[in-house]
């Protein structure tokens, strides 16, 4: 039950975002695509800033360039496209999914998978010895002492 | 002279460091007790030498003495004292200084609060720490000293970077170092106990308030910086993913598994491996927080320093103690004795889930940090790694973590079962149904309303697994459960903080990233535009100047339905000094909404560039991060866990 509420979750997380129809789109429709994907584009010369969010006069020039090629009738993908061709890869806050990202994009989830694997295994095998005791004696009057001290301390 | 008692005073504090290293660890591998005790001498005695040389380097900038070469170039007269006193922080030397004071610090509390501690343990540790103040000690005075002498002197200092002149960041090193810092009691902690052999609950329980108090600081300081980005940087940000932020983060998540699993060992005796690993990963990134910071390897608005040489040196020291520990722990662990078992389904069992989802958390930041750099340094590509790469990676992953938060708390030590789960998580279900069905009805979002639905399953499991600590509803008495509530240890209602943080925090991400409104226009005098129902107007410009930089104030008058709701002052502040211009947000603050006004470059003729932002529960965020801070310091009071030790 939990799984499946979890992978619903990640699935909406992970949805594409819908092109929006690319005809003679109206000044609003034009900001509200272009924010959309002026979030997903970094200013170049800044430090990870979507040009959306930057004061930067080289993020200017490229959200205008982005209203532009939407008034155009470019969908949001082929603007991406676009700027990408122009400014390469670097331009994507969203790095592509390649071959030099693969270990980028797959390592975490394959770590996830191997950890919960691991757990089950382990666990299983270490339940048979569940009945050991927790301090020995020696131990607690050992801890009692330091926590008296430590107290004292306060 | 006063630079010269802080010089000399930095030199005994390196020559005593040095001993410190040696010395206890002789005297604890020869059983010989004088040498052991020099360690505690000699760690008060680095932090009065230590605390010396900083209170030299702060009279030095207050006095505006130009003589030193790092007053000039990070001061000047005309900066309000608190600025001249942050100062002595705000630039490389001065921050590494206080680097070292507060590792001073962390080293002569070790003497005073643990004089039961085994004096093998003990000695053991403190020249761990010693070895930590000659790496650093060694890195100011060879090539970072702050005191080094100017000759001509100046008539005026070149002012301190604009963007730190701010109450704010003012404090934000501070807390961010007490944090980084604290973790090097876990890490000599770690290896003196891999030396020793020995890793006990003892030993976990006298180090857990030590690693709760560094991580409370480290959340503090995380927080502070978010809350300054927000205000000071002028586009309404709270996190932007920035590797700056991500490595003071990866340490925090470290620290977070690392206070899960030193309560484990502390209470059952179970998963000591984890916590010395963890132990030693704290602080390692915590080293790698200082080395990104200063290296200027990743340059950003934070990294005020640059200087590859200088990254060397850290990077090699990184190396060493990184190295250093993981080694010590692959040739010791074998020493470590395991603990009792447990079943897939009981509290260890989700403690250690914890642990494994906050280590694949850690490592997906580290990932996304770093990977542009070896793709920048081992291919000719380049590439960008933002926001949408940690929505994708980073926040499912958290999303697993937090449905296990809201079971964990409920299920036994040892031995549990889904069965006795399954009446909480039906009734979870449902309230997440009616949460998220709702949220989806007023707000129209579908991840947002099934990200509020998962806070409202955390903050309705912690409620419930506080509610059955205290036998709510179970006795029938009020009168025994209010009797039960006072006698709660300190960690329990460090538990409810702090899990109820975490849910206060995912509502006010969760509003941030989904219902936020924004717009940006050249807007002349009396023009308006309208985000999310608020009408902004700019009504007035006026320019002024303050006694360090001028300014031009803008004022936007907000209405709502015709409703005057505010008036923001948003000021662009230009540094003579530093040629540099700087915004301040003019923002009214609510508890369900900020109203956020950024007013940026432009003239009369043409009109002024105004951002406008209106940010639903973005204060939530903080809220909850306070509350997490909080819960650290609530949980270090425990005195609990001597008593349970006996039940």
């Amino acid at each position: 039950m939990r799984v499946i509420f979890i992978l619903v979750i990640t699935m909406f997380a992970s949805l594409p975002v819908l092109p929006a129809l690319a005809q003679t789109p109206s000044e609003a429709e034009i900001e509200l695509r272009a924010k959309e994907v002026g979030r997903a584009l970094r200013c170049v010369v800044c430090q990870n800033q979507p040009i959306e969010e930057s004061d930067a006069s080289l993020a200017q020039d490229m959200r205008k360039l982005v209203r532009a090629r939407i008034r155009k009738g470019d969908s949001n993908e082929e603007v991406m496209a676009f700027m990408q061709n122009r400014y390469g890869d670097f331009v994507l806050l969203k790095p592509p999914v390649q071959a030099n990202t693969y270990l980028l994009w797959f390592t975490p989830a394959a770590l996830l998978g191997f950890f919960l694997i691991w757990y089950v295994v382990r666990v299983r095998r270490g339940s048979a010895k569940i009945d050991a005791p927790t301090l020995s004696a020696d131990e607690l009057k050992r801890f009692t002492a330091l926590a008296n001290d430590q107290e004292k301390n306060q | 002279m006063i630079a010269e008692i802080g010089q000399i005073a930095l030199i005994l504090a390196f020559l005593i460091a040095v001993a410190q290293s040696v010395l206890p660890m002789v005297g604890a591998h020869k059983a010989d007790a004088r040498l052991m005790a020099f360690g505690d001498k000699a760690a008060l005695a680095q932090f009065i030498l230590l605390g010396v040389s900083f209170i030299a380097l702060t009279i030095v900038f207050v006095q505006s003495d130009f003589s030193v070469k790092l007053v000039t170039v990070n001061s000047h007269t005309d900066k309000p004292l608190l600025y001249k006193i942050s100062g002595v922080w705000g630039n490389h030397e001065g921050s590494m200084l206080l680097w070292v004071l507060i590792l001073g610090i962390y080293g002569a509390l070790v003497p005073i609060y643990g004089k039961n501690l085994p004096a093998g343990l003990k000695a053991r540790a403190l020249s761990v720490q010693g070895m930590i103040s000659v790496g650093f000690l060694g890195f100011i005075l060879f090539t970072s000293n702050p005191f080094l002498r100017l000759n001509p002197v100046p008539i005026n200092g070149q002012g301190l970077n604009p963007l730190l002149q701010d109450p704010g960041l003012a404090f934000h090193p501070p807390f961010l170092y007490l944090g980084y810092v604290g973790f090097s009691m876990a890490f000599s902690f770690s290896v003196a106990a891999l030396i020793e052999g020995r890793v006990d609950a003892v030993w976990a329980r006298w180090l857990r308030p030590w690693v709760l108090l560094a991580w409370s600081f480290l959340t503090i300081g995380i927080t502070m910086g978010s809350i300054w980005a927000y205000y000071e940087l002028g586009w309404g940000g709270w996190w932007m993913w920035d590797p700056v932020e991500n490595v003071s983060f990866l340490p925090w998540l470290v620290g977070t598994a690392l206070l899960h699993s030193i309560l484990v060992l502390g209470k059952r005796h179970a998963m000591a491996h984890w916590t010395i690993l963890l132990g030693i990963t704290a602080f390692s990134l915590s080293l790698v927080g200082t080395f990104v910071v200063r290296s200027g390897v990743l340059t950003s608005v934070h990294s005020f320093a640059v200087d590859p040489a200088r990254g060397v040196y850290i990077l090699a020291l990184l190396l060493l103690a990184t190295g250093g520990g993981l080694v010590m722990f692959a040739l010791r662990a074998h020493t470590l004795r395991g603990g009792p078992g447990f079943t897939l389904v009981s509290k260890e069992g989700g403690l250690l889930l914890n642990n494994l989802l906050l280590v694949t958390a850690t490592f997906t930041v580290f990932l996304g940090t770093f990977y542009p750099l070896l793709i920048e340094a081992f291919t000719d590509g380049k590439i960008s790694v933002g926001e949408p790469y940690f929505d994708r990676t980073f926040a499912p992953v958290m999303i697993v973590l937090i449905a296990f938060m809201g079971v964990g708390p409920l299920v036994k030590w040892r031995k549990d079962s889904w069965q006795s789960l399954r009446p909480h998580l039906l009734k979870s279900l449902l309230l997440v149904l009616v949460i998220s069905g709702l949220t989806w009805w007023l707000g129209k979002s579908v991840l947002g309303a099934l990200s509020i639905g998962v806070a409202a399953y955390l903050a309705y499991s912690t409620l419930v697994a506080f509610g059955r600590k205290i036998k709510f509803g179970q006795t029938g008495s009020m009168a025994g459960s209010m009797k039960l509530l006072r006698a709660q240890p300190a960690a329990v209602w460090g538990f409810l903080l702090g899990h109820m943080g975490i849910a206060i925090c995912v509502v006010g991400i969760t509003a941030m990233s989904v219902w936020a409104g924004d717009s940006a226009k050249v807007m002349k005098l009396g023009e308006s535009m309208t985000v999310s129902g608020y009408e902004f107007t700019l009504t007035n410009m006026t320019p002024g100047a303050e006694r360090n930089f001028q300014k031009m104030v803008g004022e936007v008058e907000v209405t709502k339905q015709g409703r005057k709701v505010a008036t923001l002052k948003s000021a662009r502040r230009f540094y003579q000094v530093r040629d540099m211009i700087t915004t301040e947000a003019g923002i009214q603050v609510r508890p369900m909404r900020n109203l956020y006004v950024g007013v940026g470059e432009g003239d009369a003729e043409k009109g002024w560039v105004v951002r406008a932002y209106v940010h639903p529960m973005v204060n939530w965020i903080w809220l909850g991060a306070l509350m997490i801070a909080l819960a650290g310091f609530v949980s270090i009071l425990d005195r609990g866990q001597k008593r349970e030790v006996s039940s």
